[in-house]
């Protein structure tokens, strides 16, 4: 109601009115308009995004950053407007901000994770006590649908490439086959265990502090091993899934994230690993001969050049695995999240982790 | 009664600009002609075979690159392209 006077009387908003006929379905005029990824979008209406815009202390006119592939400026107000669009909630505002600015940092490559070929999309994991006041989830089926706040995250992200920076499929988007995580793919991670280092503390943010990390990937491969019991059998068991991102012969161009279920950590928490120690096993656990990788072994053309045959390769940079928890209590089964593979030049292609404010 | 009903526009506001698009030229003698390596894996080798390919026709080739194919090109390159080639050739990527 306040925000339906506020609309009336006062209005504000800097963003054009785009008028329609009594006879039409707003619903349509977002399709028609192009405003959707392919899904029904809800209708920005001024009350709408009056109300989003509570969520956040920032200005409506506050420009956060140039938006690819048109590199065009984005408000507060127009990631407001996206965001009533993916059916966002004003207390998400804050996390979606820091999610924008994430993915503007030049590391992140966002022009290029639009345009590629491959299959990736911004990934979000959040972290510390937003997570759960904004109720998301990191528990059962934590990255599948049915949670408001995991799944309108990520999918105001991608709405605000599409509408502001202009990326639309088949135009700046060149994505081959693309992957159904380009609707959305957003998460939390699991911190109830205090003996857990969450990923944002990893990254450097102190314990407590809530923060959005983005990664370009894809999701979700599936890794089930239910029979190994030791942190040492449960690595090598891991690892021999992870050598098979983008191919098992294809080598130190992705990162990955490893989402540990429960029951899996619970080996690794008996054994008394860390999360360096998990990373650093994994990263040792998928070093493989050259005379297995190289282009023509087993009569397969894809491969490391022939002079890397007496080499040990590794499949990873040793900073490309982030482990992160999340899952239902049960079921020995945990998921990789596969990164894209433009990773030669790792330094210019990194993650990125920014602080949630208010 | 009619009653005007509004969305707010979620995108960014921008009308596209028509150009006329800049003839290709008769002939490139004379010309020259900028090789544009977007940092594709091997396409420096690819651009190096074009380049014999049109020094045997004693043109004039000059050789531009970006860092990565996952950016978009500095605006520093594109300015140099822009002063010193007239015809370039470039490959859609990343």
């Amino acid at each position: 109601m306040a925000e339906k006077l506020e609309a009336r009387y006062r209005g504000g908003l800097a963003s054009r009115k785009v008028e329609y006929g009594e006879h039409d379905d707003p619903m349509e005029v977002c399709f028609d308009r192009g405003w959707t990824d392919g899904l029904p979008v809800t209708p920005p209406t001024d009350e709408r995004v009056l109300r989003m815009l509570k969520g956040t202390s920032r200005r409506p006119d506050e420009v956060i950053g140039r938006i690819p592939p048109n590199l065009i400026e984005c408000t507060v107000e127009k990631v407001a407007i996206n965001a009533v669009l993916a059916g966002c909630r004003p207390e998400y505002m804050p996390v979606l901000l820091a999610a924008l600015e994430a993915a503007l940092e030049p590391v992140f490559t966002l022009h290029g994770v639009l345009a590629t070929t491959y299959f990736s999309s911004p990934i979000l994991i959040v972290n510390g006590p937003i997570a759960k006041k904004i109720g998301m989830n990191w528990g059962l089926n934590a990255l599948g649908q049915g949670n408001r706040a995991n799944a309108t995250l990520g999918r105001a992200l991608n709405l605000i490439v599409r509408n502001v920076g202009g990326g639309r499929p088949g135009e700046a988007d060149r994505a081959t086959l693309g992957a159904p995580s380009k609707f959305t793919l957003c998460f939390a991670e699991d911190e109830s265990d205090p003996g857990w280092e969450p990923l944002s503390v990893a990254r450097g943010f102190p314990r407590g502090v809530s923060t959005v990390t983005l990664f370009q990937g894809h999701g979700v491969e599936a890794f089930v091993d239910q029979k190994s019991r030791t942190p040492e059998a449960l690595t090598r068991s891991i690892a021999m899934s992870l050598v098979k991102i983008g191919h098992p012969k294809l080598v130190q161009s992705a990162r990955a994230v490893l989402v540990l279920s429960p029951e899996h950590y619970a080996i690794y928490r008996e054994g008394g690993w860390d999360r360096k120690r998990i990373e650093r096993a994994l990263y040792e656990a998928t070093i493989r001969p050259g005379k297995e990788l190289v282009a023509g072994a087993d009569g397969v053309g894809e491969g490391v050049p022939a002079s890397r045959a007496d080499e040990m390769v590794p499949k990873f940079h040793d900073d490309a695995l982030m482990v992160v928890r999340a899952g239902g209590s049960a079921g020995l089964f945990s998921a990789i999240l596969p990164g894209w593979l433009a990773g030669r030049k790792r330094e210019e292609l990194q993650p990125v982790t920014k602080e949630v404010r208010a | 009664m009619t009653t005007t009903q509004w969305l707010r526009d979620p995108t960014a506001e921008t009308t596209a600009l028509r150009r006329e698009r800049t003839r290709p030229p008769q002939s490139l003698e004379g010309l020259t002609i900028g090789l544009f390596d977007i940092g594709k894996t091997r396409s420096d080798e690819f651009l190096d075979r074009v380049e014999a390919r049109l020094a045997e026709r004693k043109l004039t080739v000059k050789r531009y690159a970006k860092p990565t194919n996952a950016k978009v090109a500095p605006a520093a390159v594109i300015d140099k392209v822009a002063d010193e080639a007239d015809v370039v050739l470039i490959a859609l990527s990343d």
